[in-house]
């Protein structure tokens, strides 16, 4: 029944897309799938001139916001932040009658360059990818959405040679499924440090 | 008089109702051609005598045709293909030769008559094999440039053949051997500049109209056509191409030599030239027709009453030449490594026997060596050769090309996606900085402009652009509209801007039309028309100086910019229900609509619009980055 199925709003952000790997059949999947809207940021805004109306709009008309994102500087790419800045406004995702966002889903789909190794405390960046997405973290707690454990492929610059990206979309393509059939272990989802270890645990028959 | 024009009618009328018709079929317009000829000559025997005549003045078609190759093919490309020429070329007809005059003397001819027969079967037919090209879209293949170059080849070779000719019929007077070199350039012409001249002479009578060909062409030819293009009178123009191919033709036919060849010489030293594709589209129509004729006399001189009386021995000796110029192409193709379809194109294409065919035959006539009734014969095969190329062109088509799609698909896709063509019409400042940017990117752009002016300037600082109206089907045809994926149109003239899109929009819909509007009626007139992207050419300019002067006057920079994208969003948001306004006034009013009037009035509708609480200019600047109200935490906390 696609009336019962939630609606899911990609957002992608990727300034330099001839060079993309990952995130770019990523994103094409996104397309592909008939439960979501996928935006291209970066394509809809090449001057950074943000309708927010329009996304506002867009936010209302869903049940499930993702990012989709390289992660850069341990943060989102500049147009992504730009969005956050002029869309989440006062009186519409938080504050007074600011409860547009109130009981959505929001994910983060992350290609990270370090390992997995790299991203922990005793690794060179010291911090996990959950901590470092804390303010994304805490923006949905604002804004009333429940934040799941972002969906995270590591090593990322070397994906394609180890043959990693197609089982990644793969992956992807089941989560989004699970988050349209509304059949995600979302308390378990919540918790984790990244969603993808053991991803299949958390679907629901 | 009456007579010419009731056979001029009947040559039309034939190639108007044959022609569409083989199209429709699948034939291609070769063979339409021919049948025409065919029905009006030896089926209803409407005309007859004449044909041998017109054919001659048909040829010029083929002269015609050469010099337009010729500007297709820069100087540099030619010389990169001398190996194939004459590699291809000559091994093409040196096998070809041999192996006919060896079956000649088989089936008991004397050697001179199979000499001679085995070199008139070795020409393939230009005319029909590089039109045929043209209409397949196949002058690009592989394939393709190698017929062109055996073509080309055997062009040349015509000239030492009939040299050669009127030594068989006397091998016992050797001394004549020098004065025949002279007397080849009798072929058709009784005029001559070089009869009885010595050999020495004689070539350097060739050297020289050669030279002059190439160094009238290139220093001569430019000043002209400037002098002419700057009387802006279209038929002057092609009246100075008319010219110019036929006094060549003229020169070379003085001095002994092939008219094609010339005039080809003449087309590659003008390839360069910015008046390259004026002088196509001028040429184009006269070509066209005249190979037309040229095809329909073929048709028409097919002898029927010959024919019956020796069909097997035509249809034999026809089937045998047309058998072994193909094996031999087709050895000549794994040699050279031409692959997989185009080994098949290239040897199926260039399986006939040709126009040259015929005019050798009537020159060994005269010349006595070969008997008349065997010329006859010869000559149907000749023709039906001809006759049967269209066929071998649609099994090509039909069963080759199927059989090596799927290879040949697998092949190519690791390529690089083609950007297909932009051509810019009006390189004016507008047209440039679009051509500068485009070229920067690596899209070919082809650049066209009315004013030799302006073509000269840009000459100097070295920006290919060629002479021609834009606003000219003709000229867009040979620039290339059919494969291009964009015209970018920046021409002064307003109603021929539109004019052209209306004309691009309806004839190539494919085609993306970027235009440039004048001012706003301009813009909506384009996009009536159908431009699918439009932009105001002082817009973008204005709106950037008033933001640097809110800059200067004050305002922060970063503020100014998004004053500026406000103001251009309040206009997108207008714009089409100031399009429609537009478009239901003017259809209301249609001859006596003032423009003036209308824009006040939709100015002002702007403004009111901008005053209006909804599109409060100020409201919307300062909407980004609005921050919480001072005492937001406290509302917060009440609302938890």
């Amino acid at each position: 029944m696609s009336e019962d199925k939630k609606k899911i709003l990609v957002l992608f952000a990727h300034p330099s897309q001839e060079r993309s790997e990952v995130n770019k059949p990523l994103f094409t999947a996104c397309q592909q799938h008939g439960d979501v809207t996928a935006i291209d940021l970066y394509r809809e805004y090449p001057t950074f001139h943000i309708d927010i109306d329009k996304e506002q709009q867009r936010l209302i008309e869903h049940d499930v916001i993702i990012f989709l994102f390289p992660l850069y500087w341990y943060s989102t790419p500049a147009i992504l932040k730009q969005w956050q800045d002029l869309v989440l406004e006062y009186g519409f995702a938080y504050g007074a009658n600011g409860h547009a966002l109130q009981g959505k889903t929001f994910l983060c789909a992350v290609t990270a360059g370090g390992s997995e190794a790299a991203y922990q405390k005793e690794g060179y960046n010291h911090f996990s990818i959950r901590e470092l997405l804390h303010p994304l973290e805490q923006t949905a707690s604002l804004t009333g959405m429940i934040y799941l454990a972002p969906f995270v492929l590591f090593s990322a610059r070397s994906a394609v040679e180890e043959d990693r990206v197609n089982a990644h979309i793969e992956s992807l393509r089941h989560l989004l499924t699970a988050l349209a059939n509304d059949t995600l272990d979302v308390e378990t989802a919540s918790s984790l440090p990244v969603l993808n270890t053991n991803l299949s645990n958390l679907f629901n028959a | 008089m009456t007579a010419y024009f009731i056979q001029a009618f009947i040559y039309l009328c034939a190639a108007v109702i044959a022609v569409p018709l083989a199209k429709r079929f699948g034939l291609g317009s070769v063979l339409g051609y021919l049948m025409a000829g065919v029905v009006i000559g030896p089926i209803i025997g409407l005309v007859g005598s004449e044909t041998n005549t017109l054919q001659h003045f048909a040829e010029f078609g083929v002269v015609m045709m050469l010099f337009l190759v010729g500007l297709e093919l820069e100087p540099r490309m030619l010389w990169d293909m001398r190996n194939k020429l004459i590699g291809l070329g000559g091994l093409q007809i040196g096998g070809t030769t041999a192996i006919i005059t060896a079956a000649g003397i088989y089936f008991g001819l004397s050697w001179s008559i199979a000499l001679t027969v085995g070199l008139i079967f070795a020409l393939s037919s230009t005319a029909i094999v590089l039109q045929t090209f043209n209409e397949k879209a196949l002058s690009k293949t592989e394939g393709g440039k190698n017929a062109f170059s055996v073509l080309l080849f055997q062009d040349i070779a015509v000239i030492p053949m009939l040299a050669l000719i009127p030594l068989l019929a006397l091998p016992e007077l050797v001394e004549q051997a020098q004065a025949a070199v002279g007397q080849a350039a009798q072929q058709h012409e009784e005029l001559s500049l070089v009869a009885g001249l010595p050999g020495w002479a004689y070539g350097i009578v060739v050297m020289l109209a050669i030279a002059a060909v190439v160094v009238g062409g290139h220093y001569l030819s430019r000043p002209l056509f400037r002098y002419v293009a700057s009387s802006g009178l279209r038929e002057i123009f092609t009246a100075t191409a008319l010219m110019l191919v036929i006094g060549i033709a003229a020169l070379m036919s003085l001095v002994g030599l092939s008219p094609a060849l010339g005039t080809f010489l003449a087309g590659v030293v003008l390839a360069n030239s910015e008046f390259r594709h004026e002088l196509e589209s001028n040429i184009e129509p006269f070509k066209g027709l005249l190979l037309g004729l040229f095809f329909i006399t073929v048709g028409a001189g097919i002898d029927f009453g010959v024919l019956a009386s020796n069909v097997g021995p035509v249809l034999g000796i026809t089937a045998g030449v047309m058998l072994v110029k193909a094996l031999v192409l087709f050895v000549l193709a794994l040699i050279f490594r031409i692959k997989n379809s185009d080994r098949w194109l290239f040897a199926l294409s260039l399986a006939q026997a040709g126009e040259f065919g015929f005019v050798l035959l009537s020159y060994t006539v005269q010349n006595h060596v070969i008997p008349t009734d065997l010329a006859q014969i010869l000559s149907l095969v000749v023709a039906l050769s001809m006759f049967l190329t269209p066929g071998l062109f649609i099994f090509f088509d039909k069963v080759i090309v199927p059989r090596f799609e799927h290879f040949e698909n697998d092949r190519e896709a690791d390529e690089i996606t083609e950007n297909g063509t932009v051509i810019i019409a009006g390189i004016g400042r507008f047209g440039q900085m679009v051509n500068r940017f485009l070229r920067a990117n690596k899209i070919d752009t082809v650049v066209l402009d009315h004013q030799i002016s302006q073509v000269e300037n840009l000459k100097k600082i070295n920006v290919k652009s060629f002479y021609g109206d834009a606003t000219q089907p003709d000229l867009l045809h040979t620039a290339g509209i059919e494969d291009a994926t964009m015209l970018v149109i920046a021409i002064d003239n307003n109603e021929r801007a539109v004019e052209l899109t209306k004309y691009v929009k309806h004839t190539y819909p494919k085609v993306k039309v970027f235009a440039r509007a004048f001012d706003r009626g301009h813009h909506f007139e384009l996009k009536h028309a159908g431009a699918d992207f439009i932009i105001s050419e002082t817009y973008h300019s204005a709106l950037e100086l008033g933001k640097e002067a809110l800059i200067s006057l004050g305002v922060h920079p970063f503020k100014a910019e998004q004053k500026k994208a406000t103001l251009r969003e309040l206009e997108l948001c207008y714009k089409d229900s100031l399009f429609e306004s537009w478009k239901k006034k003017t259809e209301d009013s249609k001859y006596s609509a003032h423009f003036r009037e209308l824009f006040i009035e939709l100015e002002t509708a702007i403004a009111k619009a901008m005053k209006s609480d909804h599109f409060d200019e100020q409201a919307r600047v300062e909407r980004g980055w609005t921050p919480p109200p001072k005492d937001y935490e406290k509302r917060m906390n009440r609302d938890e």
